[in-house]
């Protein structure tokens, strides 16, 4: 053990540590991307740029979904192809308990409290990926990815169905989740809010992925065979990461419904769930910060690509074409053998 | 050899009665009995077909035998499955390398040492920064002199020290009996030669091992088991095989008597 002390340095115990890849890249890296979000939105407000402002707030809250969905497809293997709807759960929540104020009806969550609002959003959440993920995990590999476009779209045309609260036509909010001190009404406000959220969402995954329960799950993506050998039942593991995500995505999908004041089912339809999927994977699905990267290329392309052809999509397909067959760890991992390089 | 007589007075640790598995017309395991001491090193040795890795997996739970019993620290584990004869105090070692890839050698001996200590519902101190996790881990890799690789990616490794890696892990899960199925498969002789001193340093820990490496055999074993066509023919010290008229006949005449 003594010469291994040696050889490592100066930790207290560096025999046992870690080197500590993998999840983290590049402190610096990271540091850039938390300042230019940090900046972002103020800066843009202040030389009078609201549609940046709109553009920054979509970004963060979009971020914090993806890391959701990055705990299980990054760190647990599990590729779900229906996370917008939890997306669009969390927003319906944020949405529908005002609407019954504005409206009338169904007094028990009539409300604009904002807490009763992100509770609704969380629990509904949590419970769905419960009861969704305890079916789901029993199948594997395309199975898996099927059964979770099923389960979303379920409650894409659920609804689609619900003449109340607009149908396919949507829900349109003008008032939004009320605070006690604070309003969302306020671009920047709202802007903190959903940047503290991202800080608070990126320590939660970066905590869970490190803990034990994070080195299960990493193992079972990598040899569940071994994992059972063990005595470990990785279903329940996959579980509890599944339910995690599912209420992280909803807490996303509450920011997301304040925001746009406009919620409706478009908001999870599959393809929404594929490009949050889009997102993780070409930003990284191996990296904490791997996501946002991955959301912030995304919108700027969109944005771009959008106002240059019609079919925009055609690119963003080709893209994701090469990035998974030629860049390993996406963007987050070509910056970090890039880094590597030049230490 | 008198720490031997020593081990062989001691109460068997695992048991089997009467184990038997037939696939179709072929009988793999007929009739197999034999006690394992605790403490022992016990080596299944047969030509090829003899039915040793049939009898591996009986004892692994991988397989369910037609017939017999296993008993295991006086508890009945013949029925027992797999994912759960961790928790007894038995691990195994697979013949095909099975360690996580992509996670550091230290990394995956901690990983068995969580599984052994308790459910791993922790969501929030970090993993690697837990002494009672990691030193144990290490300490299993001393052991298996693989210390200097801790913090090397298991993808790294070569095919010798990732089965040195296996048998890491399962000691990582503090069992009372190992099943090491032929640890030297496809290693080189200074591999092979490594490994037999690796595990010679492992005495006094409760090992079955099948191996075709006769060399390794008598090297390591307290006491050895010849298996032909899925029937036990004899037990005893590695003397007193190489005596064994039956197996001298059976087996060693084969070519191997030799070694």
């Amino acid at each position: 053990m003594t010469m291994a002390q040696e050889a490592t340095g100066t930790d207290r115990n560096p025999a046992l540590a870690h080197p500590d890849r993998g999840w983290t890249v590049h402190s610096t890296f990271n540091s850039i991307i938390l300042l230019a979000l940090a900046a972002g939105a103020p800066v843009a407000m202040y030389i009078g740029a609201t549609f940046w402002v709109d553009i920054f707030t979509r970004l963060v809250i979009l971020s914090i979904a993806a890391t959701g969905l990055n705990l299980i497809l990054g760190c647990g293997g599990m590729v779900s192809f229906g996370h917008a709807a939890f997306i669009g759960l969390g927003a319906y929540a944020a949405g529908i308990p005002t609407y019954h104020v504005l409206y009338g009806g169904f007094e028990a969550i009539a409300t604009t409290s904002g807490f009763v609002h992100l509770a609704i959003a969380v629990v509904v959440c949590a419970v769905f990926a419960f009861l969704t993920g305890a079916i789901c995990l029993r199948t594997k590999g395309v199975y898996f990815i099927m059964i979770t476009m099923a389960f979303g779209q379920m409650v894409f045309f659920a609804f689609v169905s619900m003449e109340t609260y607009g149908g396919d036509d949507g829900l349109t909010i003008d008032t939004r989740s009320e605070f006690p001190l604070i309003s969302l009404d306020k671009p920047l406000v709202l802007y903190a809010v959903c940047f503290i959220s991202l800080l608070a969402t990126l320590y939660l995954v970066h905590r869970l992925t490190n803990s034990r329960f994070g080195m299960v799950l990493q193992a079972a993506k990598q040899n569940e065979e071994r994992v059972r050998a063990l005595g470990v039942n990785a279903y329940l593991y996959r579980l509890t990461a599944y339910v995690i995500s599912g209420a992280i995505c909803g807490y996303a999908g509450f920011l997301l419904g304040n925001f746009t004041t406009f919620i409706s089912p478009e908001m999870m339809d599959w393809t929404r769930s594929g490009e949050l999927m889009f997102m993780v994977i070409l930003g990284g699905a191996a990296y904490l910060f791997g996501p946002i990267v991955g959301v912030a290329v995304f919108l700027v392309l969109e944005q771009t690509l959008s106002g240059v052809m019609v079919h925009w999509h055609l690119p963003f397909g080709i893209l994701l074409i090469l990035t998974v067959l030629f860049v390993k760890g996406g963007l987050s991992g070509l910056f970090d053998r890039w880094a590597g390089k030049h230490e | 050899m008198s720490e031997t007589a020593n081990k062989t007075a001691d109460a068997p640790i695992m048991r089997i009665e009467g184990l038997r598995k037939s696939f179709g017309g072929v009988t793999a395991t007929d009739d197999v009995s034999v006690e394992i001491h605790t403490g022992e090193t016990h080596a299944i040795i047969g030509p090829n077909g003899a039915g040793k890795t049939t009898l591996i997996s009986q004892l692994s739970g991988l397989l369910p035998p037609d017939a017999g019993r296993v008993t295991f620290r006086g508890r009945d584990i013949t029925r027992l499955p797999a994912h759960q004869r961790a928790h007894v105090g038995l691990a195994r070692s697979f013949q095909i390398t099975s360690v996580f890839m992509e996670m550091t050698v230290l990394d995956n001996v901690a990983l068995a040492v969580q599984a052994r200590s308790g459910h791993s519902f922790h969501f929030w101190s970090k993993a690697r920064t837990l002494s009672h996790l990691r030193e144990p881990a290490y300490a299993k890799l001393e052991q298996v002199s693989l210390a200097g690789r801790a913090h090397t990616r298991a993808s790294a490794l070569s095919h010798g020290e990732r089965r040195q890696l296996e048998v890491a892990m399962a000691l990582g899960t503090e069992p009372h009996m190992l099943l090491l199925d032929e640890p030297m498969a496809g290693m080189g002789t200074e591999e092979s030669a490594r490994m037999i001193e690796m595990l010679r340093g492992m005495q006094g820990t409760t090992m079955l091992l099948v191996e075709h490496d006769m060399d390794a055999v008598f090297a390591l074993a307290d006491r050895i088991s010849v298996l032909v066509y899925g029937r036990l023919i004899a037990t005893g010290t590695p003397d007193e095989i190489r005596g064994n008229e039956e197996v001298i006949k059976a087996y060693l005449g084969e070519g191997d008597a030799e070694s």
